[in-house]
């Protein structure tokens, strides 16, 4: 019984591996789908979505990577049609500098009020 | 004196923090995205539901008129409610209402057809919801209306309502 056991843990092991997609392609379409959000839904991304319009976007996704586009031009190309709600990243443009520079400067600042405390107590 | 600056600064920060809270309560969360304006019509072949023939969106769009694109289904409810306002603006001479079947059964789709009439100069099939993602639908039913410049210029998610057959009349004038 316990043999039995081990041999269908070591064969679990052995076969998750190949159970997860090896294709880069269904990587990047999963990684995709999980970065838009799912716009009908509350709280959800569209991969983890089973609505109608998830899984129409779903689709949408799976036929632009098949045709070979970048992940950069499936979310522009979203991004065209929904706005940029859409994706989960906000980009960086000049509605996102404070988002995305303000963290990076209260960093530096701190940085430069303990070297200045530091110096101090020296 | 250190001591005083400290608690002039913490002040202005809470109330900052405070009036930001404030205004933010008051704002709406229900986030509707803004329609770029004047978006051009998706280039797109589809399925015609009378004939099964494939079209293309330069034909259905090619006359020099204004076009309202209603995206329905057999199946939603709302869309029973806006039908008869449907109707009514197909009536009107200087539009052409397209239909875009959603994710239907075409036995449901032609039933509800003949039960309550048909507004539309065209009906397309959108099998698989990606027509609809194309022109940036959220679902069923929705309503775009189209210029003489084949751009859409208007959208309305949800069932149109006698204020929007208004709206959209002042449009197409």
């Amino acid at each position: 019984m316990k043999t039995l056991k081990i041999f269908i843990i070591i064969f679990l092991f052995i076969s998750f591996p190949h159970l997860k997609a090896d294709e880069k392609n269904d990587e990047m379409k999963s990684k995709i789908l999980k970065n838009i959000r799912c716009l009908v839904c509350q709280g959800q991304s569209v991969y983890d979505s089973e609505s109608d319009f998830a899984s129409s976007i779903k689709l949408i996704v799976n036929r632009k990577v098949n045709e070979g586009l970048k992940e950069k031009r499936i979310y522009e190309f979203l991004r065209e049609k929904y706005g940029d709600w859409i994706i989960y990243e906000p980009q960086l443009n000049k509605n996102t500098y404070a988002l995305w520079l303000l963290p990076l400067l209260l960093f530096l600042l701190g940085g430069v009020i303990m070297r200045k405390k530091l110096k101090f107590k020296n | 004196m250190k001591n005083k600056f400290n608690l002039f600064v913490a002040v202005i920060f809470v109330s900052f923090c405070f009036v930001i809270f404030y205004k933010g309560l008051n704002n709406s969360n229900i986030y509707a995205p803004k329609i770029n304006d004047k978006k051009s019509i998706p280039i797109f072949e589809a399925k015609d539901f009378n004939s099964s023939a494939y079209l293309n969106s330069k034909k259905i769009f090619e006359e020099d008129t204004f076009f309202i694109v209603n995206i329905w289904a057999s199946w939603c409810v709302p869309c029973r409610t806006e039908h008869p306002l449907l109707m009514r603006l197909s009536k009107n001479q200087s539009v052409k209402l397209i239909g875009l079947n959603y994710r239907d059964d075409p036995n449901n789709a032609k039933k509800f057809i003949n039960e309550f009439g048909n507004p539309y100069s065209q009906i397309i099939i959108d099998n698989d919801g990606a027509l609809s993602i194309e022109f940036g639908a959220y679902g069923v039913p929705e309503t775009f209306i189209i210029d003489k410049n084949k751009k859409i210029i208007r959208k309305f998610i949800g069932p149109i309502n006698e204020e929007i057959v208004e709206e959209i009349k002042l449009i197409i004038k």
